[in-house]
This record gives C-alpha cells, sequence and structure tokens, in this order.
C-alpha cells in the first residue's frame, strides 16, 4: 500500500507529490498516462510562466522541467505510459500500463490531478458541414509544436481562450494567415496581455460579440461564416461575414477532466466542474483530494503549483496526522462572483490564511471585493479592474475566520 | 499621452505614458521599463522549434535567450528554419550563437533524449 497515489505528472501532479515528499511521507506513486511528466506545458513553448513562482520567465517545458529536476531528487515513483481506469472511494487505484499490466494499487491518500480537456465543436453546436481542417487550439498546438505539422494556411479562430491567443501567433510565425479571431463575449476570455503579446502585435483582428453561424467546404474548410450576436448572443442576421480559409481552431474553453472524480462519487461542483473542495483541496471523500486544473481551470501555472504544494502538504498530514476536523464554512457567491475555490472551509485547519480563488461574471470597474457573513462585511479588497479571464484571490487570516459561523459571502461592488 | 498595457507579467497592468516617457499606472518598475521600451524600441523574446533528428519527437522548442527588437522576429524565424538539432538535448543548450548578431541566443528550453 503507498501512502499516497497522485492521478496525473502534470505541473499539479508534480507539484503535489514534492510537497508530499517534503512534508514527511516516503512511500508515493505518481501515474502519468502520457509517455513523459510534464503535461500539457510540454507543448506551451511561448514564455510568460513561472513569474509568480520563480520570479523570472520561462517557456513551459522549462517549467515543467524545473519540477521534474526536483521530483528527481526524491524517492517518488513514476509510472508512465499508465491510464488510471478507476478510482473507489475506499481508494483502491485501478490503472493499466505496459509493464504492470491491469494492477489495482492501494493508497492511505489520493491526488486528483487531472488537469482539463478542451471543449469541442459538439460542445457548443455550431451548424455547417463536417470538413477536415476544424481543430481545437490545443490539438493544432501539439502538432505545430511537438509533432511538426502546420494544420493550416488561411485561420479562422473561434474564442479568445488563452491558448486561442497563443496559437494566433504562434501560427502567423509559422507562416499562416491568420484572419480573424471571434468571441462570442462583449470581452476576452483570454489574458489582457495576450491580447497585446498576440493579435495587437500582429495586426489581427478581434471581433467581439461576433460567433461563426456557418462553416462552408465538403472534404476540407473553404469558408467560415461569422456574424454579430445581440446580447443574448443570438446571432443578428444581415451582419455576416464570410472568411475564406482552410482551418477554423476552437478556443472555447477548457472542461476539468473529472470522471474519475465523479466515479469515486466525489461532490461536484456544476460552476467549476471539478469538485467541492476544502481549504485544503481535500474533497468530500476523505483523504482524496483534487488540485490544479481539474478543481477549477486556472490561467496561470504558478498558482497551479501553490494549489498542488498545499494539496500535496495536506495529503501528508492527512497520512501523518489522521483527518482534518472542525466545523465548516460554506463559501457562498455572491452578486457578480460566477465561483470560488475553495466552496468550504474548516477555520480550524486554517494555519495564517484561507486563501480563495475566484472568478467574476462580467468585467468590472474601480471595485471593492466584499467578505460578508450573516452580521455585515469581514473583510474588504480594493481592485482596479476584474476581469472574468483573469482569476482573482483574496487571502483571508485564520484570526478573521474564527468568529465567522455558517456561511461567508464573497460579492462585487463596483465603485464607479 | 500613450495607453498601453503591460506584458510582462500576466498582470496586465492598464499604463499610461506621456511624450518625455513618464509612466503611471505600473505596478512594478518593470512596468516602466518594459513601456519606455515599447514607445522607443520594442522587443519581444521569441519562442518557436527547431527541426530535431534522433528523438521521440520531431521538434525542439527554443526560444531567443534575450529579447530581440521586434523587426528581427521574422528574420529570426528564418533562420530557425534553417538548422536541425540532434538528440540527446538540454534545457539551455545553445543552438544558434548570437543570432544574427543581436547578442541573443537561440536556446533549448526542453530536454530531449535520444530515442
Amino acid at each position: 500500500m503507498y501512502e499516497l497515489i497522485v492521478i496525473g505528472g502534470g505541473p499539479a501532479g508534480l507539484a503535489a507529490a514534492c510537497a508530499a515528499w517534503d512534508s514527511g511521507l516516503r512511500s508515493i506513486l505518481i501515474v502519468e498516462r502520457d509517455r513523459e511528466l510534464g503535461g500539457i506545458l510540454n507543448q506551451c513553448i511561448h514564455n510568460g510562466f513561472g513569474l509568480t513562482y520563480f520570479k523570472e520567465e520561462l517557456t513551459g517545458p522549462e517549467y515543467a522541467h524545473r519540477f521534474v529536476e526536483l521530483l528527481s531528487k526524491t524517492g517518488v515513483e513514476v509510472r508512465t505510459d499508465t491510464m488510471v481506469l478507476e478510482v473507489t472511494p475506499d481508494r483502491k487505484v485501478h490503472m493499466t500500463g505496459p509493464e504492470t499490466g491491469y494492477v489495482v494499487e492501494e493508497a492511505k491518500s489520493i491526488i486528483l490531478a487531472m488537469g482539463c480537456r478542451e471543449r469541442t465543436r459538439g460542445a457548443i453546436a455550431i451548424p455547417g458541414s463536417r470538413p477536415a481542417g476544424i481543430f481545437t487550439a490545443g490539438a493544432a498546438q501539439r502538432y505545430v509544436n511537438v509533432e511538426g505539422y502546420m494544420p493550416g494556411k488561411r485561420v479562422v479562430i473561434l474564442g479568445s481562450g488563452d491558448i486561442g491567443l497563443i496559437m494566433a501567433r504562434r501560427m502567423t510565425l509559422e507562416g499562416a494567415k491568420v484572419l480573424a479571431c471571434v468571441e462570442v463575449m462583449p470581452y476576452s476570455g483570454g489574458l489582457t496581455r495576450n491580447i497585446v503579446q498576440c493579435l495587437e502585435d500582429y495586426d489581427i483582428p478581434l471581433y467581439l460579440s461576433h460567433t461563426v453561424t456557418d462553416i462552408k467546404g465538403r472534404d476540407r474548410v473553404e469558408q467560415v461564416v461569422v456574424s454579430r450576436v445581440d446580447e443574448r448572443r443570438r446571432p443578428i442576421p444581415g451582419t455576416e461575414m464570410v472568411f475564406d480559409c482552410d482551418t477554423l481552431l476552437l478556443s472555447v474553453g477548457l472542461i476539468p477532466e473529472n470522471e474519475l472524480t465523479s466515479g469515486a462519487g466525489i461532490l461536484l461542483d456544476p460552476r467549476t466542474k471539478g469538485a467541492v473542495v476544502y481549504e485544503n483541496m481535500e474533497t468530500s471523500v476523505p483523504g482524496v483530494f483534487a488540485c490544479g486544473n481539474v478543481a477549477h481551470v486556472h490561467d496561470l501555472v504558478d498558482f497551479v503549483t501553490q494549489e498542488s504544494q498545499r494539496a500535496g502538504a495536506a495529503a501528508a498530514k492527512y497520512v501523518l496526522n489522521g483527518p482534518a476536523g472542525g466545523e465548516t464554512i460554506d463559501v457562498i457567491n455572491g452578486s457578480g462572483v460566477s465561483y470560488t475555490v475553495p466552496q468550504r472551509i474548516r477555520p480550524e485547519n486554517v494555519e495564517k490564511t484561507a486563501g480563495i480563488f475566484f472568478r467574476v461574471n462580467r468585467i468590472f470597474g474601480k471595485s471593492r471585493i466584499v467578505v460578508s457573513n450573516r452580521e455585515g462585511e469581514v473583510a474588504g479588497f480594493n481592485r482596479e479592474r476584474l476581469a472574468p479571464g483573469e482569476m482573482e484571490r483574496i487571502a483571508l487570516p485564520a484570526k478573521l475566520l474564527e468568529n465567522v459561523k455558517g456561511e461567508l459571502t464573497v460579492a462585487i461592488q463596483e465603485v464607479e | 499621452m500613450r495607453e498601453l498595457v503591460c506584458i510582462v507579467c500576466p498582470r496586465g497592468c492598464h499604463m499610461k505614458a506621456d511624450e518625455e516617457l513618464n509612466v503611471t499606472g505600473n505596478a512594478c518598475p518593470r512596468g516602466a521599463q518594459y513601456a519606455r521600451a515599447e514607445l522607443t524600441h520594442p522587443t519581444r523574446v521569441v519562442t518557436s522549434t527547431v527541426r530535431i533528428t534522433g528523438a521521440p519527437y520531431t521538434r525542439l522548442p527554443v526560444k531567443t535567450s534575450a529579447p530581440v527588437p521586434k523587426e528581427f522576429i521574422e528574420s529570426v524565424m528564418a533562420e530557425l528554419c534553417k538548422v536541425t538539432a540532434a538528440a540527446p538535448v538540454h534545457v539551455g543548450d545553445v543552438i544558434i550563437k548570437n543570432i544574427l548578431s543581436t547578442g541573443a541566443d537561440v536556446v533549448a528550453t526542453r530536454e530531449l533524449v535520444a530515442k
């Protein structure tokens, strides 16, 4: 029996395993389905990773490499090319790999770090025919950056998520013509810096409040029709623009990959599409933790690392000191807030501060983040600007939580 | 007065710079430095890939070890097309020294073992 099994060897799994080792666990297994560790970072060859955590600007593969190096100094066991098929609530992990065959490993604790997957064309139901030339942005990224294939020459990108923006630049640098980036919402889903350095640097137009309303072509994409949408996101007839192109990239959101989580009977949050977690990233099943993009989709790997280190340390504490207890505060989404992680806080378990990640549901100017209970405001934080594409983080001191009973609401009040 | 968004870090500060290059709205000194460079002589780190032989994959990710002038980006890309690396390669290995006399090297950003 292992003290800890970590499912997934991307940034979340690597950071969690290292932290668990540093916190005293000595029998840890990482299970990774790809041929090597590092996860999706290996295909994210652009820079901008690590500014918060390492205080320097790294590319994705470099960031992953830092943690693979750290891991190699520990005694953590790694099984690559191995797929986890099932996790049971009594912490048995069913897996299959070329060397082991089908095996069931038991663990005293489990960390779920499977990451997320891209929403596909089916998930957003675009009308039109089904020719070749339609890719998710992440699939195109792997073709270009790892396998060495160009998906097309004239490209339209639907969605302004960060991977779509990064691929707009990447395809341009590799000689393709990116005609447009089309976003159904009135604001971008990606980081502002990516709008600047990926679109504006290369004069790629961004059409906000627009969507793809038709795809033409029999064997290969030949044209994409783009229309403006009204405030209810319905296409407005007569606003059609036709782009002659051979490729459509989809960057329309990421979904935490939680088949194993729900199979284990763990409570999921319909807002994050990840597990409901406590302050230490523990799920509704004691001894099972979730961190990184499987818990909620992050913008920055640096925060994945920090969150996963907390999960790793908490798993070690669970194995070495026993289950965490105490009363629970529910974190409620107030006006302007679309989700929070964690969803539950046990003040007894908070050491210095409890960090709360959240996203807002629209763009806000100068605002105050207000944390309140039934008696009124308990904490406030000022921000110059809030956007759905940029995850926010606040820290609540342990002292403050001691006097809170039942629930806490996080809400946004716009000042201007 | 020019308005610009900082790309130094993901915080993405909305900054303003006047004709004398006085910068406001930046949260850290790197923002002011970026704004002044952006208005006088913009530079970027170029990240891309080069061909590699003998590795499990056909592309090796690389970057310029320092930002290069923006107008050099296209010619840097053209230079990258001309080289083929051979596995094994380690993070930081120099693939092209002092590319186009910019003072920046092109370095590998991934470990790729020999197949």
